[in-house]
C-alpha cells in the first residue's frame, strides 16, 4: 500500500509523530509558558508559511520531481502583495496566489511539455523570481501600511478564535490532504512516484497530475508570499532564501522518501513543525540563561538533526527492504 | 587523427559546439557594445572573478557525471574561507609565520576533504539520495562557519596568503593558471586514468559497472572528496581576493554557479560524461554574462533572469538532441 493516512502508524512517518510528541512534552515540562496562548499562537503564525510551502513541496516530491523555486516564489509574491496591498486583502491575496501559481504554471511547461529535468528547471525559475522580484520592488522592501486591513491577517482573529493565516493554513493542509487521499488525482499523484511509465501504460493522465503538482506547488508558494508579506508589514525581495531547503527538510523528515510514491500531507506537517520547534525549544533554553546559543547554531542544528533523521531513514528503508525480500 | 577521437569523446564533444556559439556571441557583441572591452583590466577582473566558479565547477562536473549533485560547495567554501583567517592570525602562526601561512592553507582544505567524504559516504554506502546528504552541509556548514567566527568579518592584511588571489604570474591573475593546472590534471584522470573510466562508467550504468567489479562506493566518494577539496580551495581564493573573510557571505549561491557552468558545458545530469574543459567554458560564459550585464548599467538582479534563461535553453538543446 502506498497510500498514508494522517495518523497511521507505522511506514516511515511514525517516527516523526513520536518525536515531535515528545518535544512538546519536554517543552511544557520544561517551560512554564511553552503551552501559553501566546507561545502556541506565535509560533504557529511564524511557521504557517513553512507548512504551506512543505505541503506544496510534498506534492512535487511525490511525483519524483522537486520545486526548488518556492522561496523566491514567496518572495516575488510578497512583493505583488504588498503593491496590491491598498486594494483591500480581497485583491492582494488572490493577486499574490494567481502570480505564484503563474510561476508554477512556468515550472510545469518546463518539466512536462519540455520534458527539462526538474531540478534545474525549478532552479531557473527560482534565480528568474528572485530577478523578478528584485526587479520590480527596486531591491527595496515595499512597506505596507499598517492601517490596510491585509496586515491584519496575521492579528485579526477569525470567529475570535484564532489568528487568520493559522486558520488559512489549517484550510490548505486539510483540503490537500483530502485531494491526496480521497480523489483520483491525489491517487495519480501517488502512482506516478510509484512508477511513471507503469502509471502511463496504466492509462492515467500523468501529465495532468504533474502540471498539478508544479501549480499547487507555486500557488502554495504565493500563499506564503501573502503570510511574509502580511507578518512584516511588508514585501520582501530579499527573503526566501534556503527556504525551499527547509521545506524538502520538512517533507524529509515527515518520511516521505524522495524517489516519490510514498508519503503524507499529515506527516509533512508534523516534519514542518518539529523544525520549528528546534528553534522555539533553543529560544526557551536561551531564555533561561542555561546555555547561549548564537543565531548561527540554530543552522548547525538544523543541519545535525537533519542528518539525523536521514540516518533513521536510511535504516528503515533497508530493513523494509530487507522484509520484502 | 586518433587524438582527435579521444579529444571528441572525453572533453571536446559536438554538443558543446552550442556553448562556443554563445561564448562567440558574447565576445562579438561586447567589443561592438561595451567600452573599454579590449582592455587587459577587463581580462584581469574577469580572469580573478571567473576563477573560483571554474574550480566548483570542475568538481562539480565530476560529482555530476556519476549521477550525483553537490548542493554543499557553498557552505564548504564558507567554512574553509572562515578557518584560514583564525589560523594565520592566531598566536601560533605569530610565532611561527611559515608554518601558520602553510596550516592555513593545508587545514582548510583537510576540513573541505573531509566534508567530501562525509557526504560521499551518505550517497553510497547509506544510499542517501545525493540532494539530501548534501543538503546536510549546505544548512550547516555555513552555520558552522559563522558559529567559529561567532559571525564577526575578518579583515587582515597577509601579503602571502593574498597571493593566491591577487598574485601575478606572467602578468596574468596567479588563480588563473591555478585554473588551468587543475584542469589539465582533471583532464588527463578523467581521459587517462583507471579512475577515470571508473567515474565514467559508474555514471553511465551503476549497475553494470557493480557488477563489472568496478568499487563503485569508493569510487563515488572519491568523486565527492575531489569536488569538496576544490571547494575549500575556492574559498580561500575567495578570501585572499577580498582580505577579508565573511562566513554569511562566501561562496553564497556558488552552487547555483557551478551547477550551471557544468550544465552549460555539457555535463548530462544523467552522469556518464565529464567535459573537463566544458565546464570551464560553461564558468567562463557565465561571468562574461554577469559582467556584460554589468558593464552595460543592466542590474544584477536582471543578470539573475539571464542565467535562468541559459540554464534553460543549455538544458532544452541538449534534451532536444538526445530525443
Amino acid at each position: 500500500m502506498t497510500c498514508a493516512g494522517f495518523f497511521r502508524p507505522g511506514g516511515h512517518s511514525f517516527g516523526v509523530w513520536v518525536v515531535l510528541v515528545a518535544m512538546i512534552l519536554f517543552g511544557l515540562l520544561r517551560y512554564e509558558n511553552f503551552g501559553g496562548a501566546y507561545n502556541i499562537s506565535s509560533f504557529l503564525n511564524y511557521n504557517a508559511m513553512f507548512i504551506v510551502i512543505s505541503v506544496g513541496m510534498c506534492f512535487v516530491i511525490l511525483t519524483g520531481g522537486i520545486d526548488l523555486s518556492v522561496g523566491s516564489v514567496a518572495a516575488f509574491t510578497s512583493v505583488v502583495a504588498a503593491y496590491l496591498s491598498p486594494y483591500g486583502i480581497q485583491v492582494a491575496l488572490p493577486g499574490a496566489v494567481m502570480a505564484g501559481l503563474a510561476i508554477g504554471g512556468l515550472n510545469a511547461v518546463f518539466v512536462v511539455l519540455m520534458r527539462i529535468p526538474p531540478f534545474i528547471a525549478t532552479l531557473a525559475t527560482m534565480l528568474g523570481a528572485k530577478g523578478g522580484a528584485l526587479v520590480i520592488s527596486g531591491a527595496q522592501t515595499i512597506s505596507i501600511d499598517w492601517e490596510l486591513n491585509f496586515t491584519k491577517l496575521g492579528m485579526e482573529k477569525a470567529f475570535n478564535l484564532l489568528p487568520w493565516t493559522i486558520v488559512i493554513t489549517a484550510v490548505v493542509v486539510v483540503g490537500l490532504w483530502i485531494v491526496l487521499e480521497r480523489t483520483s488525482l491525489g491517487r495519480t499523484v501517488l502512482a506516478i512516484g510509484g512508477g511513471e511509465d507503469a502509471s502511463t501504460m496504466m492509462g492515467l493522465n500523468v501529465n495532468r497530475a504533474k502540471i498539478f503538482v508544479y501549480v499547487l506547488s507555486g500557488g502554495c508558494g504565493g500563499m506564503a508570499g501573502v503570510f511574509l508579506a502580511s507578518g512584516f508589514g511588508a514585501g520582501q525581495p530579499l527573503e526566501g532564501v534556503g527556504w525551499e531547503l527547509s521545506a524538502i527538510a520538512s517533507v524529509v523528515v515527515g518520511g516521505t522518501l524522495l524517489t516519490g510514491g510514498m508519503g503524507s500531507v499529515g506527516a509533512t506537517v508534523a516534519g514542518a513543525l518539529l523544525l520549528g520547534l528546534v528553534f522555539n525549544i533553543l529560544n526557551f533554553e536561551n531564555g533561561r540563561g542555561v546555555i547561549s546559543l548564537s543565531a548561527y547554531w540554530q543552522m548547525v542544528i538544523r543541519g545535525g538533526f537533519l542528518f539525523v533523521v536521514i540516518l533513521l531513514q536510511s535504516h528503515l528503508a533497508r530493513r523494509s527492504k530487507g522484509a520484502t525480500q | 587523427m586518433t587524438r582527435t577521437l579521444t579529444l571528441m569523446r572525453a572533453g571536446f564533444d559536438p554538443t558543446r559546439h552550442g556553448a562556443l556559439c554563445a561564448l562567440g556571441g558574447i565576445l562579438l557583441f561586447n567589443l561592438l557594445v561595451t567600452p573599454n572591452f579590449l582592455h587587459a583590466q577587463t581580462l584581469f577582473v574577469n580572469i580573478s572573478q571567473v576563477a573560483t566558479i571554474a574550480i566548483v565547477a570542475m568538481g562539480m562536473t565530476l560529482v555530476i557525471s556519476t549521477g550525483g549533485i553537490d548542493l554543499s560547495v557553498g557552505a564548504i567554501m564558507a567554512l574553509s574561507g572562515a578557518l584560514a583567517p583564525l589560523i594565520f592570525l592566531s598566536e601560533f602562526a605569530a610565532a611561527n609565520p611559515t608554518l601558520g601561512l602553510v596550516a592555513s592553507i593545508i587545514v582548510p582544505i583537510l576540513v573541505a576533504l573531509c566534508c567530501g567524504v562525509f557526504n560521499g559516504v551518505l550517497v553510497s554506502y547509506l544510499n542517501v539520495q545525493p540532494i539530501v546528504a548534501t543538503l546536510i552541509f549546505f544548512i550547516s556548514g555555513r552555520g558552522l562557519a559563522q558559529v567559529m567566527t561567532n559571525g564577526n568579518l575578518q579583515t587582515f592584511t597577509n601579503p602571502s596568503f593574498s597571493y593566491l588571489g591577487t598574485g601575478k604570474v606572467l602578468g596574468l591573475p596567479f588563480q588563473g593558471w591555478l585554473v588551468l593546472l587543475i584542469a589539465v590534471v582533471l583532464y588527463w584522470m578523467v581521459t587517462r586514468s583507471v579512475f577515470g573510466r571508473q567515474l565514467l562508467a559508474v555514471g553511465g550504468n551503476e549497475r553494470a559497472a557493480r557488477l563489472s567489479g568496478i568499487p563503485v562506493h569508493r569510487v563515488k566518494i572519491g568523486a565527492y572528496v575531489i569536488c569538496a577539496g576544490l571547494s575549500g580551495l575556492a574559498g580561500l581564493i575567495v578570501v585572499a581576493i577580498n582580505s577579508a573573510s565573511d562566513a554569511a557571505r562566501i561562496g553564497n549561491l556558488m552552487e547555483l554557479d557551478a551547477i550551471a557552468a557544468a550544465v552549460v558545458g555539457g555535463t548530462l545530469l544523467q552522469g556518464g560524461r565529464a567535459p573537463i574543459f566544458g565546464a570551464v567554458l560553461g564558468a567562463v560564459i557565465i561571468q562574461l554574462v554577469k559582467y556584460t550585464l554589468l558593464a552595460n548599467g543592466i542590474a544584477d538582479e536582471v543578470a539573475l533572469i539571464a542565467k535562468a534563461g541559459i540554464i534553460i535553453a543549455a538544458v532544452y538543446l541538449q534534451q532536444a538532441r538526445k530525443e
